[in-house]
């Protein structure tokens, strides 16, 4: 049986006043193993809509950042609160509700067992749920090759932003992380820093509001971006040693 | 190699050369700038005085580099300068995105460390 554990939920959200109340419900309805404290942290992305409203309306914990900054920066405002006050756990969960509450179990189970510092809910391992269009698996296997090639690291779904870190990783993000679309560039982090990473398969949901990062249009520009990212934190922490990132 | 440039038009470069340097110190006394970019913008005034003043030296120094055309070592060194700069203004523009994206996520978990005491001391 898992020990107990102080978890934030890290929700990034900009402009989801659609789903964020329903999300916010659901995972008050959600049961969590015992001894398992979750606390929906949301981190409003400076939203132009009505999202920052709901969060005060409905007394939601969430922080508030002063200028946009994008999801990497919102995420890892989130990180660093969850570490400075002493959570043992934190997740990142979409805002969007393509992450389902009921799946995070199966998550937690991995870091609370010892088994990782970093878990990583993936929607291939198993074929079940949405499993989003070819075009973008055909680049998610691009990354898993990657990935495979510079750390020897195999991650099915290195494009999820359903993982959940323990201190150890909290440490590590809160002085870098990746910037723009920080998910595959992440992984080489983790890994270059000796961090344990495990993948279990969860059934992820199609969008429910708001738009992905990832429009068709912007692919290419992803890919390349991420591509670039990915080989250079590879070389900076390769080559040149930890202390060029923080 | 006389009258490569006519006394009217070294009278007017060297007037230029002198607006230009009045008004980077002017820049510099007033704040606007910073000492660390005034460095560059005080050695680009004092090459454009130095070619106002010793007229021959475009074609001297083409001369030496042996370029044939000699105006096309402005556009060299010029385009050359222009590049450099650039490179730098993107290295103090990651630098300066790389302090917001902190000084941002700082204030948020301030604000909310605020929020919280706030709380407690009205219940």
């Amino acid at each position: 049986m898992s020990k107990a554990a102080k978890v934030a939920l890290v929700i990034p959200c900009f402009n989801e006043e659609d789903v964020v109340l329903s999300l916010y419900a659901e995972i008050s309805r959600t049961l969590f193993p015992e001894g398992i404290t979750v606390t929906p942290v949301f981190v409003n992305d400076c939203s132009t809509d009505n999202t920052r409203q709901i969060f005060i309306d409905h007394r939601m914990t969430f922080i508030d950042l002063p200028v946009n900054l994008g999801i990497g920066g919102a995420v890892q405002a989130g990180y660093k609160y969850a570490f400075r006050n002493g959570y043992d756990i934190a997740v990142q969960m979409d805002g969007d509700g393509q992450h389902p509450p009921s799946e995070l179990h199966k998550i937690l189970k991995l870091i609370t067992g010892g088994e990782a510092d970093v878990a990583i809910g993936s929607r291939y391992l198993t074929k079940e749920g949405f499993q989003s269009s070819s075009l973008r698996r055909t680049g998610i296997s691009y990354f898993r090759w990657l990935n495979k090639k510079l750390v020897g690291v195999t991650v099915y779904d290195s494009t999820s932003g359903y993982r959940a870190l323990n201190r150890r990783a909290l440490e590590l993000v809160s002085g870098y992380y990746p910037d723009e679309y920080p998910e595959p560039e992440a992984i080489i982090l983790y890994a270059l820093h000796g961090l344990h990473i495990r993948e279990t398969p969860v059934i992820m949901r199609e969008r429910q509001g708001g738009k992905s990062s990832i429009r068709t249009y912007k692919t290419v520009y992803y890919m390349f971006k991420v591509t670039l990212g990915i080989i250079f934190l590879y070389i900076r922490l390769k080559f040149n040693g930890k202390r060029h990132l923080l | 190699m006389e009258n490569v440039i006519s006394y009217r038009l070294q009278i007017i470069a060297i007037a230029m050369a002198l607006c230009f340097m009045f008004f980077i110190f002017r820049l510099i006394a007033r704040g606007k700038l910073r000492e660390e970019y005034s460095f560059i913008w005080i050695t680009c005034t004092a090459l454009l005085l130095l070619f106002s003043f010793w007229r021959n030296g475009l074609e001297v120094i083409a001369d030496l580099l042996g370029i044939y055309y000699a105006p096309s070592l402005i556009f060299l060194g010029a385009i050359f300068a222009i590049v450099i700069f650039l490179v730098h203004l993107s290295v103090v523009n990651s630098r300066q995105h790389q302090q917001i994206k902190d000084l941002a996520q700082e204030m948020a978990i301030l604000k909310k460390k605020l929020e919280d005491e706030e709380q407690k001391k009205g219940s």
